[in-house]
């Protein structure tokens, strides 16, 4: 039996509608290049923007699409961070494109041999497996001093212009315009995963493993692979973080940076990639906003923000954003029904 | 005969309490075979067992001929051992097309494609659609998974396993909650599955193992009680002793 073509095309549709582009999307990343030109004072605050959002999109590969909570997302950014900054203190890859994509690499290859930890037990164990990881190589650091400068960080390190072509400046406009170029791609990559069969196998290995397994899935060995892939993205994150400021401290391993990125999550909503750089947007500007207030209370404000939120967000943490996303969604229903209904009326 | 499925001296303990007691059960070819029994008897923790949910804690089961006991669950759904739940295991969050989708892409060995978008791949579209249709889903087919009315959701269950192309389909209780009403559109898919599909059904209903089994094994306490046709088991004495009552008599 085989269905009429009109069924299978609106099918095919609504099958797109997810991936679709949504003009507020467009409009999200036409103002984020925008503030290239638009806001050249910003750009310092900009930058930690652009790559706190990259830290966060990787928490939410792995948080909102495969639901493995991570209290020491910190230790990949770290690992990164330093092999960014050794790689360019030692003069072993001076392109900082180059040094990135390494970094990259190197902390997919943490991420990977970790991953096995997380395979199994609850969230708790996650969360107390993922600090433990972070802490151990915070420590690692500390204990190598010779390597990483111990508790005085990486200093001396100098970074060269990026593609040999635009040198870093104390303004952070090269800083920014990389960052979010950086950002921008890895997003779209990320964007595409998440859209493919096996983003979807991701989602159903969060909503039912039991489920999952029954239908073929190898829950292990698809945990495993985005376990790695964000931590990629997470090592590029701080990488990033080493390349514009030419440091690298113990500072990158901390457990408030873990647990501040889980907050910046929190804020934006997790599961639709957004929520992380929207978070990171919100998470800095107040940050900025209340520190200059009351320097030494601010975390009193962020604290308070996340009550409100979990408060609002009741059952699950990533819901607050629920009733916005819904609309936009039926909106977005609508739209595919239209699209579809013209489609099929094409076809006779 | 041909015996596609097959259990030796399967035993599973939990503890002191024996679930499965030295099962030794051969599932022909193309066979309709009922496993029925009281509540509690190990029909599921049999099923659970078959389709490596659970591991056998002793004994041997064999897919033509080849031991599979140590095989994780996904490796068994490739071989062809794929089942339903007795309570619904469904993606909540998903659409039926979308569940349909993931189980035909996986099943093609594509999900680990994390480049195309899905949707993209018109006769997987197209197949998917066909299921849905043939399981009367097609006017829910962009709905969530969650807010589907359940005897729609019961009928997902078993189109998610027809998708996996099963060898041997494990049915546990297909039709268990479903109202009176909305039963026969159930058991019309179950009675209308390909003949080459061989199916173990576990079922309380009488009405519904007799129209559709021509093998039924009773167990009892974990262990299988009695095999044999439709008609000898209606005939055995010692089953209406134990479990079926005065209306297998009519049956």
């Amino acid at each position: 039996m085989i269905p009429p073509p009109s069924a299978v095309r609106a099918a095919t549709e609504w099958l797109f509608a997810r991936a679709r582009w949504h003009p507020l999307e467009i409009a999200f990343w036409l103002a984020a290049f925008a503030a290239i030109y638009l806001l050249p004072g910003h750009h310092l605050i900009l930058t930690e923007i652009a790559w706190l959002g990259l830290f966060a999109l990787s928490l939410d590969l792995i948080l909102g699409y495969a639901g493995i909570i991570s209290l020491g997302h910190a230790a990949f950014f770290g690992f990164g961070a330093y092999t960014a900054a050794l790689l360019a203190k030692h003069e072993i890859i001076n392109e900082p494109v180059l040094a990135l994509l390494v970094a990259g690499l190197a902390a997919m290859a943490l991420g990977f041999v970790t991953s096995f930890l997380v395979l199994r037990g609850s969230d708790l164990t996650r969360l107390m497996v993922t600090l433990g990881v972070a802490l151990l190589l915070r420590e690692l650091a500390n204990r190598l001093g010779w390597l990483t400068g111990g508790a005085d960080g990486l200093q001396g390190v100098t970074i060269n212009p990026v593609l040999g072509m635009f040198r870093f400046d104390m303004f952070g406009h090269t800083g920014y315009t990389y960052c979010l170029t950086v950002l921008f791609i890895l997003f779209l990559i990320a964007r595409r995963l998440v859209n493919s069969p096996f983003g979807l196998s991701l989602l159903s290995v969060k909503g039912n493993p039991l489920r999952s397994s029954a239908i073929g899935i190898s829950v292990d060995a698809r945990m495993v692979a985005i376990y790695t892939v964000a931590a990629g993205y997470a090592g590029i994150a701080g990488a990033l973080l080493a390349q514009t400021t030419a440091f690298a401290s113990l500072e990158v391993f901390s457990f408030d940076r873990s647990a501040d990125l889980l907050l910046v999550l929190i804020i934006g909503g997790a599961g639709y990639l957004y929520g992380g750089l929207i978070g990171a947007i919100i998470f800095k500007l107040v940050q900025d906003y209340l520190s200059a207030l009351t320097p030494q209370y601010w975390p009193f404000w962020i604290g308070l923000m996340l009550v409100v939120i979990v408060l609002v967000g009741r059952d699950r943490i990533t819901s607050w954003t629920a009733p916005v996303r819904r609309i936009a969604a039926r909106l977005d229903w609508r739209a595919s029904k239209y699209r579809a209904a013209a489609s099929s009326t094409e076809g006779r | 005969m041909t015996v596609v499925l097959e259990t030796i001296d399967l035993g599973k303990r939990f503890g002191g309490i024996i679930a499965a007691n030295n099962i030794s059960l051969q599932i022909a070819k193309g066979a309709r075979h009922a496993l029925i029994g009281p509540n509690g008897a190990g029909k599921t923790t049999l099923i659970n067992l078959l389709t490596g949910v659970q591991r056998p804690t002793g004994g041997r089961i064999l897919l033509d001929g080849e031991d599979i006991s140590n095989l994780p669950t996904h490796k068994r759904v490739r071989l062809g051992i794929v089942r339903t739940f007795q309570i619904n295991q469904l993606f909540g969050d998903l659409t039926p097309l979308e569940t349909i989708g993931l189980a035909v892409s996986e099943r093609r060995g594509q999900g680990l494609d994390w480049w195309r978008i899905v949707g993209s791949r018109p006769d997987l579209v197209t197949e998917a659609v066909e299921l849905l249709e043939r399981f009367h889903l097609t006017d829910v087919i962009n709905e969530r998974t969650a807010l589907l009315p359940y005897g729609k959701q019961r009928l997902l269950e078993i189109a998610v396993a027809i998708a996996c192309r099963p060898r041997v389909l494990l049915l546990d209780e297909p039709a268990a909650g479903v109202p009176e009403d909305e039963r026969h559109e159930i058991l019309a898919a179950v009675a209308a599955l390909p003949d080459d599909v061989t199916v173990l059904l576990i079922e309380h209903d009488m009405d519904i193992v007799f129209s559709f089994a021509n093998r039924i094994s009773v167990m009892v306490n974990g262990a299988l009680f009695v095999e044999g046709s439709p008609e000898e088991v209606a005939r055995d004495p010692r089953v209406k002793a134990v479990y079926l009552g005065e209306e297998m008599v009519d049956a």
